[in-house]
């Protein structure tokens, strides 16, 4: 948007006074800092504020990573009680730098939660996840007699030369995941695959949006691209007519995990807390797939009739350890960009 | 006052992050930034940019500028109006707009610019044509004609009597136009992210860069600095090509304008021509996308959404109430900032020596990143300032708009307050007017034009506004351009297809608000 130059200044200095602004009042109100696609019913925290007599304000200061770097600048005034929405490419960072305190809940459903828990830590509970992946326009594919490619090596061939358009690591929390990805595929060789994807004419765009509906060429976007970087759980939006018109690539998944946290230095710990058990409650869990389009970490809901139908998960997804990422993120997306954008 | 609020919201952030970032660390360190991997590309690429940026909105806006004030015709003040639109319209939605244009199958698609610098250019030529073609044109519709009449009379060419007469008494409002806009191209930082695929980098772009992806603050300090010298540079520009000429119009303003005579015809159809093609292109392929639907048809039925609230939780309201939302909100934010604004100008056109500078620093937070003021914000403004109680949770958002808006006002009202006759103020004063009196029958009669074009202006840019409302609007309250990003943030062509239908909601209520702002303009100078 027009937003950055003087907007985003004036935007963070109001963050911060709205979040102080539930601060002054005794512990029945909680400012929840999420990323800035968080979204619930309505009719989910009316009834969380009825059940437990707390207000909740949500405020979203950016996405994953703006996200979790406004949480370390500000750990010794935190801007509000808990958060929700760093994932798990940047969970370390933000562990190691002592933003959360440790909070284990017990919720049924934090046994489930459990399973996609950052080793050796307490200070996270997983909330949902969603796999990363390549879509393609299905269309495109049996129009043109072409196979649809399934591996990472595939993309490399001529004849899906400029098919395919991702998004850039540097600013865009699912082209990280997609570069980890390949990273986990490839090993130390993952450089000479991504010099190959560069020779091979890939599209680098600077966000989601960008790759989603500019470039995809998909009956309801029309663009260049039918090879595209989104999520797993993308193409039932796209079913026209009962038929699905894009697919996911399975083998070419990242498996993105969120978490919510309780911040160190909380005005409101115990209400916080509240909140943290309250994400992995039923009513909460089945809101995600239809607001978030993301996978409920609960296996006591359901996710919708057409998920299971046309947004299966990867049976494999790629994954990497967060320590892991956290240790080498910097350098290597500023490997990428040598490679890919020199 | 308006000095209290500059320094708290814009001043001391930024001191603070240049002061954390430099901490301990020598020239030799900052030396080493200005030469690591791509940031010296970034530096020329910031200054071709601004550059081309600027230079094409002035070739296109000076002609405008005439044809669109200077001489008159049936209709002019709707196609002023539209001129307008673009300055205000959300990125995301300029960008997909272009992009589309650029994409290989596109209508452009053939000049293969797409990710390209020259797109970038495109775009911010279309952003920012309205600042040349406002600015200048207000200031081109009041010159007295007489001075180049006599020019002509005496012989000169149509060319040399404008190279010689009319250039130079535009000069004041072409130098502040051509700094705001070199500003705000230097500081762009959707368009070239969007538009240039992460792939062209500016050093707007490499601070971000750096603070969100490394969280580096001695680089973003640095490059900050870098910024400040840019800024001032834009500042030099201006008052340069001010110097020695800050127009005195007597006690009364001109009205300069004529209605168009044969000769004028085939340049105001040029003028026209130039305009449709830089803007009407993009807006029909916004147009075209807000009528897609499932499957690639074109119907209503987005424009038929906007009215009822969408299913699921992507939008809690409908996006018609939204649009509600954005008129209060930004109705109420142009008063604030027509308020400031004339505290400002006056402040800077009459203040003591020192209050002059607030005309520079009001100009700042044009020029520097707002990555940086930001983190600034976030490390100096987290208490209660001074007492004072910010703290109530609605009006943060018209009073961030204010925030937003109030730079460019500033510069509206500014020439136009330094254009009157400080001797008619002290001849009113010597013979006992009160200041107030002074600025009621003086001021007020004189003024009332340029600030209701500030406020105008100042109300468009509040509609538009979307950074610093997405951090203070209450999820349950979103304004327009808030619904528009949530919508393009969700896949599903419903989504996409009702985010395109309100993106041009957007720009026809920007364009309704302009053609009123217009209307009021003109009464006023009717009756003075």
């Amino acid at each position: 948007m027009r937003i950055t130059r003087i907007a985003i200044p004036t935007a963070i200095a109001m963050t911060v006074l709205a979040g102080c602004s539930t601060a002054a009042q005794s512990g029945a109100e909680v400012t929840v800092l999420t990323h800035d696609s968080f979204a619930v019913p309505d009719a989910v925290v009316t009834q969380f504020e009825k059940d437990t007599g707390i207000t909740v304000t949500f405020v979203a200061p950016g996405d994953a990573g703006s996200l979790t770097n406004k949480l370390i600048l500000t750990k010794d005034a935190p801007l509000g009680d808990v958060a929700y929405g760093v994932d798990n490419s940047f969970a370390s960072r933000a562990i190691a730098e002592g933003v959360f305190a440790d909070y284990t809940s017990s919720a049924p459903a934090a046994k489930d939660a459990a399973q996609y828990a950052v080793a050796g830590s307490a200070a996270l509970t997983a909330v949902d996840f969603s796999d990363v992946c390549l879509n393609y326009d299905v269309g495109y594919f049996t129009d043109h007699d072409l196979a649809v490619p399934q591996s990472f090596d595939d993309l490399l061939k001529p004849e899906y030369k400029g098919l395919l358009s991702v998004t850039n690591p540097a600013t865009s929390s699912p082209g990280l995941a997609f570069l980890l990805a390949t990273i986990a595929a490839k090993g130390d060789a993952w450089h000479d695959y991504w010099a190959g994807l560069a020779a091979n004419d890939v599209r680098v765009t600077a966000s989601w949006s960008d790759t989603y509906y500019t470039d995809f060429s998909a009956p309801n976007y029309g663009g260049d691209f039918p090879l595209v970087l989104s999520y797993a759980s993308s193409p039932p939006s796209e079913v026209i007519d009962g038929e699905p018109t894009t697919a996911a690539l399975l083998d070419t998944c990242f498996r993105q995990v969120e978490y919510v946290g309780v911040l160190e230095g909380a005005k409101h710990p115990a209400a916080a807390q509240k909140v943290v058990d309250w994400m992995l409650s039923d009513d909460f869990q089945a809101s995600l797939p239809e607001n978030m389009y993301v996978y409920p970490v609960s296996s006591s809901v359901k996710v919708p009739a057409d998920w299971a139908t046309y947004a299966p998960l990867s049976p494999s997804p790629w994954s990497v350890d967060p320590a892991t990422i956290d240790a080498n993120r910097e350098q290597w997306i500023r490997e990428w960009t040598q490679v890919v954008q020199p | 006052m308006p000095a209290a609020f500059l320094a708290v919201l814009f001043v001391w952030p930024l001191a603070t992050v240049l002061a954390r970032g430099l901490a301990g660390t020598g020239t030799g360190a900052a030396l080493a930034v200005l030469v690591s991997p791509g940031v010296p590309d970034a530096l020329v690429t910031t200054v071709v940019l601004a550059g081309l940026g600027t230079a094409g909105s002035v070739v296109i806006g000076v002609p405008a500028a005439w044809a669109l004030y200077r001489v008159g015709w049936a209709g002019q003040r709707v196609v002023r109006a539209i001129v307008a639109v673009p300055f205000v319209l959300p990125t995301v939605v300029v960008a997909a707009a272009f992009g589309a244009l650029f994409a290989r199958h596109g209508v452009l698609g053939w000049a293969g610019l797409d990710h390209s610098v020259a797109a970038i250019v495109c775009a911010l030529v279309f952003f920012n044509v309205s600042v040349v073609t406002r600015v200048v044109g207000s200031s081109w519709a009041a010159l007295d004609p007489g001075t180049q009449v006599a020019a002509r009379t005496l012989g000169a060419s149509r060319w040399r009597a404008f190279r010689t007469v009319t250039l130079p008494a535009l000069a004041p409002a072409l130098g502040a136009a051509a700094a705001v806009v070199l500003l705000f191209c230097s500081t762009s930082f959707g368009v070239v992210l969007v538009l240039g695929g992460a792939r062209v980098r500016t050093v707007e772009t490499e601070i971000y860069f750096q603070v969100n992806s490394f969280l580096d603050l001695h680089a973003a300090a640095v490059l900050g600095i870098v910024q400040l010298v840019f800024v001032a540079a834009a500042l030099g520009l201006a008052s340069w090509a001010r110097r020695g000429r800050d127009r005195v119009a007597g006690g009364r303003e001109l009205d300069g304008s004529r209605p168009s005579s044969a000769a004028d015809r085939p340049w105001v159809a040029a003028v026209l021509v130039a305009l449709a093609t830089l803007i009407v292109l993009p807006a029909v392929a916004l147009l075209e996308r807000s009528l897609r639907v499932a499957g690639g048809g074109h119907s209503l039925t987005n424009y038929l959404a906007l009215f009822s609230a969408p299913g699921t939780a992507v939008l809690p309201v409908s996006v018609v109430q939204a649009a509600l939302n954005s008129l209060v909100t930004a109705g109420i934010a142009a008063v604030i900032a027509g308020a400031l604004t004339v505290a400002v100008a006056s402040a800077a056109v009459r203040g003591p020596r020192w209050a002059r500078w607030l005309d520079g620093v009001a100009m700042g937070p044009l020029g520097v990143s707002a990555v940086v003021i930001g983190l600034g914000m976030l490390l100096t403004l987290n208490r209660e300032i001074a007492g004072v109680d910010l703290r109530t949770s609605w009006w943060l958002v018209p009073l961030a708009q204010a925030i937003v808006a109030l730079p460019l006002a500033v510069r509206i009202l500014v020439p136009a307050m330094r254009a009157i006759d400080p001797r008619l103020r002290a001849a009113a004063a010597s013979l006992g007017a009160s200041p107030w009196r002074v600025w009621r029958t003086l001021d007020w009669r004189l003024l009332r034009g340029p600030i209701a074009l500030s406020a105008g202006f100042a109300f468009a840019i509040a509609m538009g506004e979307f950074g610093a409302t997405s951090f203070v609007a209450r999820p349950d309250r979103p304004t327009l351009p808030l619904a528009i990003a949530r919508l393009l943030s969700r896949p599903g062509a419903q989504n996409v297809g009702m985010g395109f239908a309100a993106a041009v909601l957007l720009g026809v209520a920007t364009g309704a608000i302009m053609l009123t702002t217009e209307r009021l303009r003109t009464r006023v100078r009717a009756d003075v």
